[in-house]
Parts: structure tokens; C-alpha cells; sequence
């Protein structure tokens, strides 16, 4: 049966979800995700799974947490003032090491903000919107197709690192309606929990310091008990106060991340061959920057390329480092819907060596190709 | 069922965790003595049950012991302990926590539990204090007495555990202080067994966070004081409105039945496939 037809961004993420065997949701109502939790009251219960509207924001992601545990892929999704207010729980999901999906549809803040508008100014809260050292994994769609895939990829890396994992999404992709033919849910290349199965008198560990940088995931009742805390913990998952215990799990935890970044790391490069002004640009702003470059090429100047990230968090460092070490660009264009969150990164990476541009929108609009060809010309 | 006389309770408890972390004296020993007997009494297999705690003292419960446990966030237990539940209904899931972890910082989870009637057992350890913390005052903390944030005495209102959980639409109900904990593993078992939400108050003892600031200064003078306190609803029905000022009382208050949570969505997951 063909699968070929008009979709919303919101709703290729919950499809893209179900596709990927997300088998739990829990959710609180919040604009612009809304229709995230409303495919998924429609559809879960169709599939046999849970969903849940629970009555807070941090609830939800506690019952997506919970049920994480019993061997489900599960998945929460909200914005900004919910992804808040989820941020204590973000952090017991990185030190319980539980595979998640968090889908923050970007809107306009601080606070309250512009609930019915896009940006992306929640990119530095989903590296650091928790207390604590935590590994992070943040992908940035840019298009309605990768709505869907990269919620697809964001399930499998979760399962493959065992740590939640967050899509940032944007109001504009989140709303915006395109005609698509989704795959065969049978043909996606998925990545399903092997759980632990330790011999019989053998304890399972949750944290294990022997098995490579990903212990592997257990589940409840299944005849081995465990026990999880937020607590710092020892390999058995109970707290401890061992300072040497505690500096290597802590370091492991992130080891998940730094360790295996380039299997994280999703790229997209356009025309950085020919280009002197190397544009860095995610989500949506990435997608017009690619745009704004086919509209001067077409206008005669094909100068500018456009690096786009899809995976934002691991940062793709070494790529861009080279890219900039190159010499083949002049200057470095950093376009996005935030004032100046992208920029701070990709400031880290050049360490002075090509002169930057910005070009920074928070009216509550997207960046578009032509907000772009405009300051290209300006500042170029 | 009969009660069990001879139990060997180590077969509960996690012999490689670290230690207890609860003062001697403290009364969460003789309410959790209580919930294991509940437990075996009632033939539940370890594996058959998660147990889901918040922070504080009470919410220490879970890794001592042998269950598949969650020590969460603060307050934050019950919406933990949903997801479990609705992702295996045919599970038994309990949640521990204090009257702070529970009525203030969790209130709202703990009111939606109620209302929901998902098939919890939440046990709300009520020791009148933040004990874990220091011994700061809490929302069930009586009127006009000191502790390390109301050192004048209290001039704040109380929450009434059982009378909030009622009003949110608790299926069961029962209230016992750690004074009797054969009557607490009487009330642990019906609320186990009960289909829908149950909640179960446990008046315990803190003499080192509230007693000894309060002139008890032994776990025995708290417990006294409880007893003073505590009237069966059975001997309120014969004493006037003025002798009951200030008392507690305790009993099974609710037990009633009405659909439960997980059984209706599954109930709808059934309907969606014809």
C-alpha cells in the first residue's frame, strides 16, 4: 500500500516513531509539538503500545523513562517551556544510561516566548540543558524528509548508546505540510535492544566498567533484579561515594559520546568545492541556506557553500576544522534563528583564523534564501 | 490468608548494598518490616515487582530491597512508576516517598495518580518533616512546631494526606502509624491486592529532624506522641467533635471500585483490533 501522501512535519516524526518500533509515548499538550502526541492517541493504541497524556511535562518524560526500562522504545516530545521543565529528567535519563527519544519543536523564548512561531534558539539548552556533565546526542532535521529518517536514526542511536537522544525540530518544519511517499516501515534499517541475559546466579550489572563504553541495557522483570538511581552509582546501580568509582563512570557516561562521534556525526555538504564563504547553518536555516546558494548560482555567483549538520551535538569539529584548514575560503557565515548560539561553536573551531559573519533572526520568522543572498551581499 | 509467623526477611533485602542509611530509631524500619511481611504473605514473587521511590529518607526503600527498583527524582516517583505500570499491566508496581517527596514537590503527580485510579500502590511515609535534608518543615508538619525553617514554630497549614488523596479520587485508603505494624501489613495487602490506586499513609518517627526540637528527643517519646494522637475510626464514632481536635485518625477510610487505568486502555488496544 502506497504511503504516498500530504504530511506535517509533527506527524512524520510520530509516524517516523512508530516505523522505528516506538512502543511508548507520553506527552503533555504544548504548541507547536501538539500534533506529535495527537498522531500518537491515535496510532499507539492501534499498535499495541502505550500512551499515555500524563499531567505535567516532567511526568512524562518520567513515565517515557519508566517504561524505557521494560524493554520499549519509548519517546516524549514537547518545546521549549516543556523541554524545561523535562531538563531534571534529562539528566536521570544520561545517568541511568536509558535509550529515549526527546523531540523539542522549537519555538520562540525565553519563557513563554513566541509559542506559534520558529527558531532555533534552544540549541545550547540541548547541550546543556541539565545540571551536570552529561553526554549528549542532538540531531537537526532540515527538511520534511529528514523529519522522518532522522527520527528514525535519532531511535537507533539511542538503542546503539544507550543515552536519550534529542530531536530539534522547528515550528516551521513541525507545521509545514509536504507530499511524501514513506518507506515500507520493513525495508528501515533499525537498531533493536539486545537485552542483557546474564547466566542464572550471575547479577546483572546496568553500569559494567567491562564491557566496552556501552554496557549492555537490561529490563524489568525478567528475573534478574537491579536497581537504578540518579544517585551517582557503581557498576551494580547502587550509589556509591567512591571517588574512583565515581570519576570512571562519569567518564565512560561520556565516553558513549566522545569516543564514538564520528559514528554519530550526519553531514550535509553543498557546493563547498567551488565556494570562497563557507556557510555553517543547521536545521531549516540550513535548508535556505542551500537555497540561497542555488539563487546566486543561478545569478551568476556560485561562491557560497553551505555546511550543514544534521547531527549538532557531537559537533562535527574535526569536519569543520578541515574544511576551514583547507584555505578555500575566504570568510565563515554562520546564519540562524537564535542570537548567536550556532556561532559560539563554530568560533571554538576556527580559533580566529577566518573572519566570521552572522546573520542572526529572532522575529519569530524563518531565515530565508533571500534574509540570506541579502547579507551575503552585505557583509561579502 | 493466614499470617506467617516465622519470616526470613534477608531473602528481601539486598545483602551487597552498602548499608542502611536510617537513623536507629527511625520508624521507616518497622513500616518496611511491615510491607515485606505484606509481600510474603501474600506470595508475590520479587520478580513480579517494581518498586519506585523518590528522594528523602523513605526513598532510600527501594535499593535496600530485592525488587526491580528505581530511586527517581524528587517527587517525581509516581510518573516513573506509570510508565511501568502502563507498559506491564500485569505487573504489581509500588512507589515509596515521603510527605514532602509526595505532597509537595510530587503533589501533582500524587493528586493524577489518584484521579487516573491506575493500579498503584503508593505508600506515603509521613514523618512530618524533611528529614533527609535536615529537618526542615514540610506540608504536613503540625501546627506550631519548630524545625530548621520554621524555628519561631509553624505558622503554616497542613495538608491531610488521606482527606487530599480522597478528594483526588483514591480507590483505596488507609492510614496507620508504624505504632501498629500488623495493621500496616494488613493495609499493605488489601492495598497489593486492590484493583485501581491505592494509598496508604504511614505515620512514622523522625525524634532526630523534629522530635529533639520539639521536646522528644528519643524515637520513643516521638512514638508516644503518635500514639496519643492516633484514634481507630471505630473509637472516633463514639468521641465529641472537641476530643478528636488534633487527633489522627486512622483506618481503612476508602475502598471502592471503579475502572482502572491500564485496564481501560487495554480494554480500547482490544477494541482497535476487530
Amino acid at each position: 500500500m502506497s504511503r504516498q501522501q500530504v504530511y506535517n512535519g509533527n506527524e512524520l516524526i510520530s509516524l517516523a516513531a512508530l516505523d522505528a518500533g516506538c512502543r511508548f509515548y507520553a506527552g503533555y499538550p504544548i504548541t507547536p509539538s501538539s500534533e506529535i502526541m495527537e498522531v500518537m492517541s491515535k496510532r499507539m493504541p492501534k499498535v499495541g503500545g502505550g500512551f499515555i497524556q500524563m499531567e505535567d511535562e516532567i511526568a512524562s518524560i518520567g513515565a517515557a523513562i519508566g517504561a524505557a526500562w521494560t524493554g520499549v522504545k519509548s519517546m516524549t516530545a514537547s518545546s521549549g517551556p516543556g523541554i524545561s521543565l523535562k531538563a531534571e529528567h534529562i539528566g536521570f535519563a544520561c545517568i541511568t544510561e536509558t535509550p529515549l527519544v526527546i523531540v523539542n519543536v522549537m519555538r520562540g523564548g525565553p519563557s513563554t516566548g513566541f509559542p506559534t512561531a520558529t527558531s532555533q534558539s534552544d540549541l545550547m539548552q540541548a547541550r546543556w540543558g541539565t545540571h551536570g556533565d552529561h553526554p549528549v546526542i542532538a540531531l537537526v532535521p532540515g527538511t520534511a524528509t529528514e523529519m522522518y529518517y532522522e527520527t528514525v536514526r535519532a531511535f537507533n542511536l539511542a538503542e546503539q548508546y544507550r543515552t536519550p537522544v534529542m530531536i530539534l525540530a522547528d515550528e516551521m518544519l513541525g507545521h509545514l505540510n509536504t507530499m511524501l511517499d514513506l518507506p515500507d516501515p520493513a525495508t528501515l534499517d533499525l537498531v533493536e535492544r539486545k537485552l542483557a541475559d546474564p547466566k542464572p546466579g550471575e547479577k546483572y550489572r546496568p553500569f559494567a566498567m567491562d564491557q566496552g563504553d556501552v554496557p549492555p541495557m537490561g529490563a524489568y522483570f525478567r528475573g534478574y533484579r537491579f536497581h537504578l538511581t540518579g544517585l551517582n552509582s557503581n557498576e551494580y546501580g547502587y550509589p556509591t561515594i567512591d571517588p574512583a568509582m565515581i570519576q570512571a563512570q562519569q567518564e565512560r557516561m561520556m565516553n558513549k559520546v566522545a569516543n564514538h562521534t564520528e559514528e554519530m556525526l550526519k553531514n550535509d555538504a553543498f557546493n563547498l568545492e567551488k565556494a570562497d564563504i563557507l556557510t555553517v547553518a543547521v536545521g531549516s536555516t540550513g535548508s535556505a541556506a542551500k537555497q540561497a546558494s542555488k539563487d546566486m548560482t543561478a545569478d551568476g555567483n556560485d561562491k557560497l557553500g553551505v555546511f550543514r549538520p544534521i547531527t549538532l551535538w557531537p559537533f562535527p569539529e574535526k569536519e569543520l576544522d578541515a574544511l576551514i584548514a583547507s584555505g578555500r575560503y575566504k570568510g565563515l557565515f554562520v546564519p540562524e534563528a537564535n542570537l548567536g548560539q550556532l556561532v559560539l561553536e563554530v568560533e571554538r573551531i576556527n580559533r580566529g583564523r577566518l573572519p566570521i559573519q552572522t546573520l542572526q533572526k529572532v522575529n519569530g520568522f524563518p531565515v530565508t534564501p533571500d534574509d540570506i543572498v541579502k547579507r551575503v551581499k552585505e557583509v561579502f | 490468608m493466614a499470617a506467617v509467623k516465622n519470616i526470613n526477611f534477608e531473602q528481601y533485602l539486598r545483602q551487597d548494598y552498602r548499608g542502611l542509611q536510617w537513623c536507629p530509631g527511625c520508624g521507616d524500619g518497622a513500616f518496611l518490616q511491615a510491607f515485606l511481611r505484606a509481600v510474603h504473605e501474600l506470595g508475590i514473587s520479587q520478580d513480579d515487582m517494581a518498586v519506585v521511590s523518590g528522594i528523602g529518607c523513605s526513598g532510600r526503600i527501594s535499593g535496600y530491597i530485592d525488587f526491580n527498583t528505581m530511586h527517581t527524582t524528587h517527587g517525581r516517583a509516581i510518573s516513573f512508576a506509570t510508565g511501568i505500570k502502563l507498559a506491564r499491566p500485569d505487573k504489581y508496581v509500588v512507589v515509596f516517598g515521603g510527605d514532602g517527596d509526595q505532597t509537595a514537590i510530587g503533589g501533582n503527580h500524587f493528586i493524577h495518580a489518584c484521579r487516573r485510579n491506575i493500579d498503584l500502590t503508593i505508600c506515603v511515609i509521613n514523618n512530618n518533616v524533611y528529614g533527609m535534608t535536615g529537618g526542615q518543615y514540610s506540608p504536613t508538619t503540625p501546627s506550631d512546631m519548630k524545625t530548621q525553617t520554621t524555628p519561631y514554630g509553624n505558622y503554616d497549614n497542613q495538608f491531610d494526606v488521606v482527606n487530599l488523596a480522597i478528594g483526588a479520587g483514591a480507590t483505596y485508603v488507609a492510614r496507620e502509624s508504624v505504632w501498629k505494624p500488623v495493621a500496616l501489613a494488613r493495609f499493605f495487602k488489601k492495598g497489593l491486592q486492590h484493583k485501581g490506586v491505592s494509598v496508604i499513609e504511614i505515620i512514622s518517627n523522625c525524634h532526630i529532624n523534629l522530635g529533639r526540637r520539639n521536646n522528644m528527643k528519643s524515637p520513643h517519646a516521638v512514638l508516644d506522641w503518635i500514639k496519643g494522637k492516633t484514634v481507630t475510626l471505630e473509637k472516633a464514632k463514639t468521641m465529641s467533635e472537641e476530643e478528636l481536635t488534633d487527633k489522627i485518625l486512622v483506618g481503612e477510610f476508602v475502598e471502592k471500585d471503579k475502572p482502572e487505568f491500564t485496564e481501560q486502555y487495554y480494554k480500547l488496544v482490544e477494541s482497535l483490533k476487530k
